[in-house]
């Protein structure tokens, strides 16, 4: 095969691109540029820019300003038709008219090339549904139209691809199983894959570089992990799992920085701030909720030293399997989440029991206090 | 046909268990529906054919009255006399038909696709003209193609008519009364019946479907020839049944805009039956177009591979 | 070529326009000559302008005893073939029962015959029958050929109705009676008004079946083709004006009081 010849196409660049519907602005402008051969994610919760960011990178949807561009050539102008670039659509927009095989070689025939059938195969077989090829899409699960909607657009070997919430109309089960296929496909044929979707799990579990967007801006570009250990704005910290967001002032900004919230101290690497501190400004802490220790408040002088530590009162607790899931009133910051590893359970931890949580300082990371304390906490389920 | 049948209803009442009488009650239900449509159907559709049938190979006169004598030879004589108004009828009918569809197409599309807010407004012009009486209508057209008019003299600048004669379409610089002006006036009166199955179908497609061949290389033709069009084949299949079968036997167009040189086989029919009288032959001609529309559209549904339409 | 570009473009916009155009100008033309005083018999030619016809709208003889006759035929016609086919259309959805090919094709079959056909046949019945040709028999051939029409249209709106509803109904104590009228009914009640105003349009347009089985029963169609032979007074295009005036009008009306509806249930 001459994929390798193929598929070196370059970057996806995007330059000052945006997107505007009469008063309505879709997109801002943005700059991104994704790698090639990377597994680029673009999350959000609905209408946060992320589909018409695609579509324009499709050529689907006519970018207002800006430039898109692929390795040195500009695409900006180019009808999708002509674009090197291929889209798994949501809800897959499989042909109805057209059965399995024909669906997956109609790109290939339209640019006039003839003997399609090994292809079709091959490509069929990928996608493990080398007998379905006679049937009519609508004689297919959920999942096998997904893997038809995958190879029809892989078979060309688009220099990028492009999947719109290609697992959205999935159930979660299958879901997690088409997952890991998709990443198993695209570590096969080393294409770009760009993937919108509002599922931070899918996003984490799939993507190499995450693009976090809100409002149509990126809000934050990185690492799964670099973004769940360093978000840079509540909505990226709250969005991305689950974040305590613990509001306070600082009180030193030598060596480690010092907040005082709920009465008592919290440390922080400075390098784990991404707002600007000043002695007597507002900050916001953010602690994950599985970095937290919970101790019985009998047993809070055995915590070890340096560590930060709250006081507060369990309110709720839900047993779910590998962990238990507390919620704790205190003082310092309203009602915080902690995830416990069932290993060796308290009994003493129940609703009502006095408690202090306490962690590793070095685990806190800072947010500019200006922010809304809940942005993104609850889009996800506003996006279904 | 239907697949989304509600399965029978189930006893539900324990208490009635004993009861098996209603369910022999509700099994009936349906007939008692069906009965007097069905029963309308078959005495005033099904059975005149039975008695135009009959009446079709009977001999006799109107004085000493009619009676069944297996006379097949009416119809190899209605056939001899009339088989050109037969050719011209399925003629004028197939090519309005055409003319319905290749006009019809572009407005259906306008409407599924390209209308957005005017959507509505379009589809209530494209109603409005059934709300005049067809036959008005069809007078304005003496109007339209009158001798002399702008139509006229608009084709005669161009030179249209000169080829139109010269096709037998239109005779010297006149267009009523020629066979011109009753293939327009029966794509006129049949073109709503093509358009709006069509709209139904194309408004049907998802609009996705264009996007998804777009991106997979299809210019903007390609993805009418190999998406749209075929996606659209139930409403082309049904505006053109619903346009052909009217127009075959439709007289008024022919007898208000055209000329006894364009006779249809419905005025034929027409005039044998309340004018001359002449009721075997009448009969006949109407079973023999029957005969010719019913094999036509049985043909062209099996072609088309669209049965479950029906 | 900047317009010849714009003109290939739009080429469909334009296309579909200049059909609109073609199906329009005809009732244009209607309206304009309503206005017209002719010199002749016949109201072909535009001579000019004049109200005449507008003020005295009944001046010709039978003209409005037709049209109140149409209007009768149709209304009867609507009424019985709209509680026939929608009984009909029910049957056909909802029940399993024999010969279902059989009567779907019975139903079929008027659609797919000419007119002219069934216009023959109905008269060959009525004559061997000995039946008396007027009112009645053109009502009758009105309910026959509307029947199958209705049953498409409200077939079309039942089927594709969740019979889950009904059954949540039931789940919610309504009885069978009850779930018909206070469920089943209102939703297919949008097919079954569209059913309705497709007969009654069909009955009050149709020429060919009520010419053969009218007698000497003249409705508004036949009172239009026999003008057009003894001379087309302009009232005809004085009522043709009005009922195309007027349907607009409210078809137009009730789709703005639709979407102002609809905005308003908006919070």
């Amino acid at each position: 095969m001459t994929q390798q010849q193929q598929t070196a196409g370059g970057d996806v660049r995007l330059a000052g691109i945006s997107k505007t519907y009469g008063s309505f602005t879709a997109v801002q402008p943005l700059d991104l540029t994704v790698p090639q051969g990377s597994f680029f994610a673009l999350l959000g919760a609905s209408g946060c820019g992320k589909t018409t960011t695609l579509r324009m990178i499709a050529g689907l949807e006519e970018a207002t300003t800006g430039t898109v561009s692929l390795g040195d050539e500009d695409i900006t102008d180019l009808p999708p038709y002509k674009r090197p670039v291929n889209t798994v659509f949501q809800s897959y927009a499989l042909f109805p008219h057209l059965d399995v095989a024909e669906n997956v070689a109609f790109g290939l025939r339209r640019r006039g090339i003839k003997s399609v059938k090994k292809q079709v195969a091959d490509m069929l077989e990928l996608v493990q549904l080398g007998d379905f090829a006679r049937r009519k899409p609508h004689q297919l699960s959920g999942g096998q139209q997904q893997r038809v909607a995958v190879a029809r657009a892989l078979i060309n070997h688009p220099q990028v691809l492009l999947l719109d919430e290609p697992l959205g109309a999935l159930d979660l089960k299958l879901r997690r199983q088409m997952q890991l296929e998709l990443k198993r496909i695209q570590t096969e044929v080393g294409i770009t894959f760009v993937h919108v979707t509002h599922d931070q799990e899918e996003a984490m579990t799939m993507a190499d570089t995450v693009a976090v967007m809100n409002g149509g801006r990126v809000e934050q570009l990185g690492a799964p992990a670099d973004l769940y250990e360093n978000p840079r704005t509540t909505f990226v910290a709250n969005f991305l799992g689950t974040s305590n967001l613990i509001e306070g002032e600082v009180v030193s900004t030598g060596g480690d920085l010092v907040v005082a919230a709920g009465g008592g101290k919290l440390t922080l690497p400075r390098e784990r701030c991404s707002a600007p501190t000043t002695s007597g400004g507002r900050l916001l802490l953010g602690i994950r909720p599985e970095k937290i220790s919970l101790a019985h408040v009998d047993d809070a002088d055995c915590i070890a030293a340096g560590r930060n530590r709250v006081t507060g009162r369990i309110t709720d607790s839900s047993f779910i399997g590998v962990s238990t899931q507390y919620v704790v009133e205190s003082p310092a910051g309203g009602a915080l989440q902690v995830y416990e590893q069932n290993i060796e359970r308290d009994t003493r931890l129940v609703p009502g029991a006095e408690v202090v949580l306490h962690w590793n300082a070095a685990h806190t990371f800072g947010l500019d206090a200006a922010q809304d304390i809940d942005a993104g906490a609850s889009s996800v389920e506003d996006a279904e | 046909m239907s697949l989304t049948e509600a399965p029978p209803a189930p006893p539900s009442q324990p208490e009635e268990l004993r009861l098996r009488k209603p369910s022999t009650r509700k099994r009936l239900v349906p007939y008692w529906l069906l009965l007097p449509g069905i029963l309308w159907l078959l005495v005033f559709f099904a059975l005149p054919l039975v008695y135009q049938a009959s009446t079709s190979v009977q001999t006799g006169s109107l004085e000493q009255g009619f009676e069944v004598t297996w006379h097949f030879q009416t119809y190899v004589d209605a056939l001899r006399e009339y088989y050109p108004q037969f050719i011209r009828s399925l003629l004028y009918a197939g090519t309005a038909t055409v003319l319905c569809l290749v006009l019809g197409y572009p407005l259906a599309y306008l409407i599924a696709f390209k209308a957005g807010r005017w959507r509505n407004l379009v589809l209530v012009l494209v109603i409005a003209p059934f709300f005049t009486s067809f036959l008005i209508r069809t007078l304005a057209w003496k109007t339209i193609l009158a001798d002399g008019g702008a139509v006229v003299d608009v084709l005669n600048t161009l030179h249209v008519l000169d080829v139109t004669s010269w096709l037998g379409w239109t005779e010297s610089n006149r267009v009523l009364a020629t066979p011109m002006a009753v293939v327009c006036g029966l794509t006129y009166n049949f073109l709503p019946f093509m358009i709006l199955p069509l709209y139904t179908s194309l408004e049907r497609i998802d609009g996705r479907l264009h996007e998804a061949a777009g991106d997979l290389y299809a210019t903007p033709a390609t993805t009418f020839r190999k998406v749209t069009f075929p996606l659209s084949m139930p409403g082309v299949v049904s505006g053109t049944l619903l346009t052909f079968i009217p127009a075959s036997g439709d007289y008024v167009n022919a007898e208000l805009l055209g000329s006894t040189d364009t006779k249809m086989v419905g005025s034929v029919i027409q005039s044998q039956f309340l004018r001359v009288l002449d009721y075997p032959t009448a009969a006949a001609l109407s079973f023999i177009l029957m005969a010719i529309v019913l094999l036509a559209v049985t043909f062209y549904i099996r072609r088309s591979g669209t049965e479950d339409l029906v | 070529m900047p317009v010849l570009r714009w003109i290939r473009r739009n080429l469909i916009v334009i296309a579909g326009l200049l059909t609109l155009a073609y199906m329009i100008l005809p009732n244009l033309v209607v309206m304009v000559f309503s206005f017209n005083k002719p010199n002749g018999r016949f109201n072909y030619a535009w001579q000019r302008f004049s109200l005449d016809a507008w003020k005295d709208p009944c001046g010709v003889a039978d003209l409005c005893g037709s049209l109140s006759l149409s209007l009768q035929i149709a209304f009867w016609a609507t009424l019985g073939a709209t509680a026939l086919g929608t009984m009909v259309a029910f049957a056909l959805v909802r029940y399993r029962f024999r010969a279902r090919g059989a009567i779907s094709s019975l139903i079929f079959l008027p659609m797919a015959m000419p007119e002219v056909v069934m216009a023959a046949s109905l008269l060959t019945l009525f004559l061997n029958m000995g039946a008396q040709l007027g009112f009645w028999t053109v009502l009758i051939a009105h309910i026959m050929f509307c029947l199958s029409f209705v049953v498409t249209a409200v077939k079309a709106r039942v089927m594709s109705m969740d019979p889950r509803l009904e059954e949540a109904a039931r789940d919610l104590y309504a009885g069978p009676v009850q779930t018909f009228v206070r469920v089943t009914l209102p939703i297919a009640a949008p097919g079954i008004a569209a059913g309705a105003l497709l007969a009654f349009a069909l009955s009050f347009d149709d020429f060919i079946i009520t010419n053969f089985n009218a007698g000497s029963t003249v409705t508004f169609p036949m009172f239009v083709w026999g003008s057009a032979q003894r001379g087309t007074p302009v009232q005809i295009n004085v009522i043709g004006t009005a009922m195309f005036v007027i349907a607009v009008t409210v078809v137009l009306a009730g789709q703005v009081i639709a979407s102002r509806r609809k905005n308003n249930a908006r919070p």
